[in-house]
């Protein structure tokens, strides 16, 4: 009797899986070609190279270079990671190899509070902690901005918010290792130290670069948090001190306004555009790593 | 060493004992407890490795024969939960004791495991590696030594024109003889065997039965197993562990004809 009904509740129940998954798959296609489609009256006007390439940026006179922004997300994010890859690094291996279980156990936990504040908070911290030590830094070496907003405190501050994001990776990377191999190794005559280094970091070597990419990544979308120390000045920065305008800044402080401006909306589109194919590109390359190294397992 | 100082340290009857007999030994455990936190996995083993020769420690899963393996390289140091009482007795030295060289110990008892872990890189970069250990650093020499080794656990044909392959590349029959050549390579006195056929298939584990046969006439082996048959095949000394304790020892052909014990009459039992 309740045969029929239970059937179109199956088919509901798979239909409705089916199109979720469609949705999920999909959206980043949607979000790409909205992006294409808003930013495309700039792009029929003025050649793509010279949007990115052109420090011009006066969208009052129709000017849209998007080079100071892409340089700076550059900067900022190469900045953070070369801070990060240190400190992930060391703790990734004391945490993996040399730490007591309750040291171990303690620091996991740091590490997941640290991965759960917002990003705001870790601006807000920047700005009263990171922001006056960078500015004396630049005070003392004679720097044109001492006022502490620079790429170098933005690379601070996106260096701690990918952090326990990638730490968490690395240490899963650390454990994937089999006590075997380690003690194979140990059962050579190798020491501690030369185990770690000639064999397990080898071993994991392509899962490292794979989790330092999306890390990058990671740095390079990072807004809020960098927009808030970063200086927000359109230029190309000239040292560590000066203040930048990383692309997701760009977005976040000026979308909605001044929008009467022609063109405005379509640059600020593209910018955004090449924000999601830069994060996607980099995405790929870490999978790329991931798929090439499972594959040698 | 002299004699003297042989014989402060271990027991001076049993060196007469095994001299009377023609024996050579090279380990002497004694009164050798071990504790993983506060559960007892070994009890009071008193046992003689042989110089040349396989000495198999037979016994059921988890009765402390990887355990008592891993004393003799010192593994068991990882562990920082493991407490021992007792000596192991190796070369005029108790390796027990804290002012023990580990990694000189450790190069003069290779390992053989349960499952081949080829280090990550090439085949010959497995053996360059246990070389570059040994201090060797000519890479004619090692290019040398690495083909004497790899010949030496009939590998060389298999593997000649693939040695800058990825050792991954190799089945797990050839990962172990691989594992077996990288052992040999670090020069041991002793050959310690943990379950070594244990993930192979029958053809590779005879191949790994005939080497062990060959090399001990070289080496002292200690093979570790739970397989009867693998024992009868290949021991010239047996010890039969149960619960962490040596129950029964002795030579092949007494120990499995005359059992004494009813743990030892019953695993020969269910063994066959």
């Amino acid at each position: 009797m309740n045969f029929s009904l239970r059937y179109y509740i199956e088919k509901l129940r798979k239909s409705w899986m089916i199109i979720s998954l469609v949705i999920i798959l999909s959206l980043p296609f949607l979000i790409g070609i909205s992006l294409l489609f808003k930013s495309w009256p700039l792009l029929v006007s003025t050649p793509i190279s010279e949007i990115i390439f052109s420090s011009n940026w006066m969208p009052t006179k129709g000017n849209f270079g998007l080079w100071p922004f892409i340089f700076s997300s550059i900067v900022v994010s190469l900045l953070g990671l070369l801070i990060m890859i240190p400190f992930t690094l060391a703790s990734a291996i004391y945490i993996t190899q040399f730490a007591p279980n309750w040291i171990s156990k303690v620091l996991r936990t740091v590490i997941d509070i640290l991965a759960g504040i917002p990003s705001v908070i870790f601006g807000l911290w920047g700005i009263i902690v990171i922001v006056p030590m960078v500015s004396e830094w630049a005070t003392s070496a004679n720097s044109a901005n001492a006022s502490g907003y620079s790429i170098l405190a933005a690379g601070i501050v996106v260096a701690v918010t990918t952090l326990p994001f990638v730490l968490n990776m690395l240490i899963e990377l650390f454990e994937s290792v089999p006590r075997e191999l380690k003690e194979s190794t140990l059962a050579m005559g190798a020491s501690h130290w030369q185990t770690i280094k000639d064999v397990i970091l080898k071993k994991i070597r392509p899962g490292i670069i794979a989790a330092f990419t999306l890390g990058l990544s990671k740095a390079f979308g990072e807004t809020i948090a960098v927009l808030m120390v970063v200086g927000n000045v359109v230029q190309i920065p000239d040292s560590i001190f000066a203040a930048g305008y990383p692309l997701p800044a760009l977005l976040a402080n000026n979308y909605g306004e001044m929008m009467s401006i022609p063109k405005y909306d379509s640059a600020l589109m593209l910018s955004a555009l090449m924000l999601l194919i830069i994060v996607i590109l980099f995405n790929y390359f870490a999978h790329k790593v991931i798929r090439f190294y499972q594959s040698k397992m | 060493m002299s004699l003297e100082n042989n014989t402060s340290l271990i027991d001076e009857e049993i060196i007469r004992k095994d001299e009377s007999k023609g024996l050579h030994n090279l380990i002497y455990v004694k009164d050798l407890s071990l504790w993983h936190g506060k559960q007892q996995t070994l009890k009071n083993v008193e046992l003689n490795i042989r110089d040349k020769g396989i000495t198999v420690l037979l016994g059921p899963s988890g009765c402390g024969k990887t355990t008592l393996l891993k004393t003799f390289n010192r593994l068991t140091d990882l562990d920082p939960d493991i407490k021992t009482t007792g000596s192991i007795f190796f070369e005029d030295k108790d390796i027990l004791t804290k002012n023990i060289d580990v990694y000189a110990l450790r190069q003069k008892m290779g390992l053989l495991s349960q499952r081949p872990h080829p280090l990550p890189g090439t085949i010959s970069d497995n053996i360059r590696y246990a070389l570059k250990l040994k201090g060797i650093k000519s890479k004619v020499e090692q290019d040398d030594r690495i083909e004497y080794y790899i010949k030496k656990v009939a590998l060389w044909d298999e593997v000649k024109d693939r040695l800058k392959y990825s050792a991954n590349s190799l089945s797990i029959g050839q990962q172990q003889r691989l594992c077996l050549a990288r052992g040999l390579a670090i020069e041991p006195r002793v050959i310690l065997a943990d379950e070594p056929t244990s993930a192979l298939d029958p053809i590779s584990s005879r191949k790994i039965e005939e080497q062990f046969q060959e090399l001990s006439k070289e080496f002292a082996i200690v093979l570790v197993t739970h397989i009867l048959r693998q024992a009868k095949r290949l021991a010239d000394y047996t010890a039969f562990m149960y619960y962490g304790e040596v129950v029964e020892k002795g030579k092949p052909s007494d120990l499995f004809e005359n059992p004494k014990t009813e743990i030892f009459k019953d695993y020969l039992q269910v063994g066959h």
